[in-house]
């Protein structure tokens, strides 16, 4: 008897330590919700909401002359940055860097890419043509190298894409910027910002596009997302 | 070695790396500082954006201009392997004459460019007749 009960007991412990040691069902990782935060005040006076924005509207005109907009993304993610044709600094550096990212994803028809020119007055849909042609890019459906044509407003639509952007005689160019690929979801929110400049950030980026596409992909069968 | 010499000597060793000048691989640094962002981490250029400077045509055949190239920036096509390039090329007025014979020993020594090393002094014979 006194031998049964120390047999038991390691048993029973091992019931009771089992569950501890098998991991909880996992839930897919996901990326953060970036950008701007829109806070609502409660009706009631308690603590406000504080709600992701998407990114805004905006209307674009690509290089083959076709009207973009956020609509052009519907239920696909893209990926945008800020560039100008004519820049001497950081944009052949952080266009090359996109371009390994669009080599990855050729005709996947699941994400789109996006330039928005900073130079509207002098990249005329002529020269952006030209430039992604230059660049070896001769779809444009795949990659939109666009502008909006007002110099002030495509600087505060590159805010909400987390690039600053301001004129500044001191950088090549006129203009100085930051280098950022902002990875927008199918919603329109932002889901990555990463420094083009930085290898270890555009590793960052190819290595959570996946999660974006495969949380896009759950939601398209009706999977609950976020 | 008696042992009251001992600091001395101590302190001469740590001085010594101080006597050397950082210059080893100053090219490399040079590159990677101020070319690398266009021209690519193995002058391999981009597309048709922006020419490649490995293999290279327009080094072998304009090599007494690069230095003035390099020192003023150019604005203009330039065909390099047979493709023409048109995009503005930043100058580099900071760079002394030491710091460009550096750097373009640096791209013609390297991915496949073979030209002979340069001297100081050549390129500042160059530099001098930049216009």
């Amino acid at each position: 008897m006194t031998l049964k009960r120390l047999l038991l007991l390691p048993a029973l412990a091992g019931t009771l330590l089992a569950p501890a040691c098998t991991a909880p069902p996992k839930e897919a990782a996901q990326l953060p919700i970036l950008g701007e935060r829109d806070i609502r005040p409660r009706a009631d006076g308690g603590p406000a909401d504080t709600l992701a924005t998407p990114v805004p509207a905006f209307a674009l005109r690509d290089q083959a002359g076709q009207p973009v907009s956020n609509a052009t993304f519907a239920g696909r993610a893209y990926l945008a940055d800020f560039f100008f044709a004519t820049c001497p600094g950081i944009c052949p550096k952080l266009q090359s860097e996109m371009l390994s990212v669009f080599k990855l994803y050729p005709t996947d028809a699941r994400l789109g890419f996006l330039s928005i020119t900073i130079d509207p007055a002098h990249d005329s849909t002529a020269v952006l043509r030209d430039y992604a042609q230059r660049l070896g890019v001769p779809d444009a459906n795949r990659w939109h190298f666009a502008t909006l044509g007002d110099r002030a407003a495509t600087f505060t639509l590159a805010n909400r894409f987390l690039t600053g952007v301001m004129p500044d005689t001191q950088s090549p160019g006129g203009l100085a910027h930051n280098g950022t690929l902002a990875l927008i979801d199918d919603r329109g929110y932002i889901r990555g910002a990463y420094d083009g400049m930085n290898a270890q950030e555009v590793a960052r980026l190819k290595a959570e596009l996946p999660l974006l596409l495969a949380e896009i992909d759950a939601r398209k069968k009706g999977v609950a997302g976020r | 070695m008696p042992l009251r010499r001992l600091p001395g000597f101590l302190l001469l060793l740590v001085l010594l790396p101080g006597c050397f000048s950082n210059n080893r691989h100053q090219g490399e640094k040079l590159y990677a500082q101020h070319c690398a962002n266009c021209h690519g981490d193995k002058g391999q250029g981009i597309g048709r954006l922006i020419p490649p400077l490995a293999g290279s045509d327009y080094l072998v055949d304009h090599r007494a201009e690069l230095a003035c190239l390099l020192r003023n920036g150019q604005n203009e096509v330039i065909v390099v392997n047979g493709i023409g390039y048109h995009n503005i090329m930043p100058g580099n007025k900071g760079l002394s004459p030491a710091q460009l014979t550096n750097l373009l020993n640096y791209i013609e020594s390297h991915w496949g460019n073979e030209a002979a090393p340069r001297t100081i002094s050549e390129v500042q014979a160059q530099m001098d007749k930049c216009h």
